[in-house]
């Protein structure tokens, strides 16, 4: 029934491949995956490879982690060229000199960070690095 | 759907306890049960709502070891649930439901937290737990987080200075702190200035700690009844006019998270079926878990235009004696956030309020009041309308 599991997701983002997918519908992007489309709810999806650039939307400094994160480290959203936000660490800034002006708006291309198993998570995790382009 | 209300309440002291979760809980029912001048054996079923208990105090099952702590016999079924920080607002939708369905004619619903015993680490991570776990989680991201991003999102979209923003933002932590002095079982109950949140360590950029609401200990409950039981009851019974409640999506799929769609739903539901609109507020209780958090559902909730709710908040119209008084409690900020009671303890703020009880903090002449609970990412979000 899943045409993409967030496992299979994870496996192909450790390798640098963004994948998402596209409606056979509406031709919208939905990514990460989930069961339909995120635009109009069809279940005929196909999955495809996404440009992996993308646009700084927001982003904070954390200061207080979660148990099992070391702070500072910046977390923010991006939009990708194909449209789906995406929320990940920004790796290539020093969070102390993160502001307004030098991070929303920037582009950006998007690679792996991988965590290892935790109190309370089912596996190894993997989220999006975002890398500011210019 | 037969008229519903809500007869006595009942709430603890709010800040750090040395009592379970279920002792907690059993103290604000009792007092509920009492308000309401009946037995715990009327009690027709118990709605009771709890979050992380098991990280908390190691217990799970609670529903139902509340329901013979308090006196409850075997016949009565307990429910627990669990909607991160608007956990007891879905207790009590759940229970308006089961009263007006006549199912039931006498239930009680509430809920209990002890986020103290968690210690800030592990609270922090519990708390994040209610944000999407295999998308959005790995990135360390947090609840004050979340909201960090809404406040830069905000000052970019709107066009809004951040220092004038935050200025404004410390505005909205100054007036519920004020509150909060009026409230006898609120966590803080001292003011404090703009310059002293302005000061704050940062917790994640830009919010400071008194952007942020504390961790707390407390329980809240309420005897909801159908109006015919209800009116023997109490003198004033108040009615349940309208509730509604909605589920959002994970962030990334929410977008500009400035624009909350399960809390524009479940709002406009609610006021549906109260058959009135946001400029009939008199007074609420909304969830002010960080101070963009109340500008932003200002907005959300339709009493201001979007992008223009903290120049209201400058003005002075959300504190007591403006134009709709919010969180005259103290709110989350400075009445104390225990995830799993709060929105019992908006009720409990809201139906006094309706009641003309409270004292040095009263809205005077309020007559139709609004609970807003968020929960998670906006992820669960439950707005109830009360009249008398």
């Amino acid at each position: 029934m899943y045409k993409l599991t967030y496992k299979q997701y994870f496996d192909a983002l450790k390798e640098g491949k963004l994948l998402g997918l596209k409606c056979n519908d509406c031709g919208s992007y939905t990514a990460p995956p989930k069961l339909c489309c995120d635009k109009c709810g069809s279940t005929s999806t196909e999955v495809v490879s996404l440009s992996g650039k993308g646009v700084i939307k927001t982003f904070t400094v954390i200061r207080v982690s979660p148990e099992g994160y070391e702070a500072p480290y910046i977390v923010a959203m991006a939009e990708l060229e194909e449209g789906p936000w995406l929320m990940g660490n920004l790796i290539n800034v020093d969070p102390d000199k993160a502001k307004m002006d030098n991070i929303i708006g920037k582009k950006v291309t998007v690679s792996a960070k991988i965590l290892p198993k935790m109190n309370y998570t089912p596996d190894e995790g993997v989220t999006p690095a975002f890398v500011i382009a210019e | 759907m037969r008229k519903v209300c809500v007869a006595g309440v009942g709430m603890t002291k709010f800040g750090v306890s040395e009592k379970s979760c279920i002792e907690l809980f059993a103290e604000a029912a009792l007092e509920a049960v009492n308000a309401s001048n009946i037995k715990v054996t009327d009690i027709q079923s118990v709605h009771f709502g709890n979050v992380f208990g098991d990280f908390e105090e190691g217990q799970a099952v609670m529903g139902s070891f509340a329901a013979r702590e308090i006196g409850c016999p075997p016949s009565t079924p307990a429910l627990r649930y669990e909607g991160a920080c608007a956990t007891a607002s879905v207790a009590i939708r759940d229970a308006f439901i089961a009263v007006a369905s006549g199912l039931y004619d006498v239930v009680l619903a509430g809920g209990t937290e002890r986020c103290m015993a968690m210690g800030t680490p592990l609270a922090t991570r519990t708390f994040a737990m209610c944000t999407e776990g295999k998308y959005e989680s790995y990135t360390g991201i947090t609840f004050p987080g979340v909201f960090a991003m809404m406040t830069h999102l905000y000052a970019k979209k709107y066009n809004i200075p951040l220092a004038k923003l935050k200025e404004r933002m410390a505005m909205v932590a100054v007036k519920n702190h004020y509150h909060g002095t009026m409230n006898p079982l609120a966590q803080f109950q001292k003011e404090i200035t703009a310059a002293s949140v302005l000061k704050g360590f940062m917790v994640c950029d830009p919010l400071q700690l008194l952007d942020c609401c504390p961790f707390t200990d407390g329980a809240a409950a309420i005897v909801i009844a159908s109006e015919e039981k209800a009116k023997k009851m109490v003198e004033k019974p108040v009615y349940i006019l309208g509730a509604g409640q909605g589920s959002g999506a994970p962030l990334f799929r929410q977008k500009d998270i400035t624009v909350h769609e399960a809390r524009i739903a479940a709002s406009k539901k609610a006021y549906e079926m109260a058959g009135v609109g946001p400029k009939d507020i008199d007074v609420a209780e909304v969830h002010d878990c960080f101070t963009i958090a109340e500008i932003a559902l200002m907005e959300n909730l339709g009493f201001y235009d979007f992008g223009t709710a903290s120049e209201a908040v400058e003005r002075g119209e959300s504190k007591i004696g403006g134009k709709l008084p919010l969180n005259p409690s103290g709110g989350l900020k400075a009445k104390g956030h225990p995830i799993g009671a709060t929105g019992a303890a908006q009720a409990y703020e809201i139906v006094k309020q309706l009641r003309g009880e409270c004292g040095a903090r009263q809205v005077e002449g309020a007559k139709i009041g609004m609970t807003d609970t968020l929960g998670g990412d906006a992820t669960t979000v439950v707005d109830i309308i009360y009249g008398i």
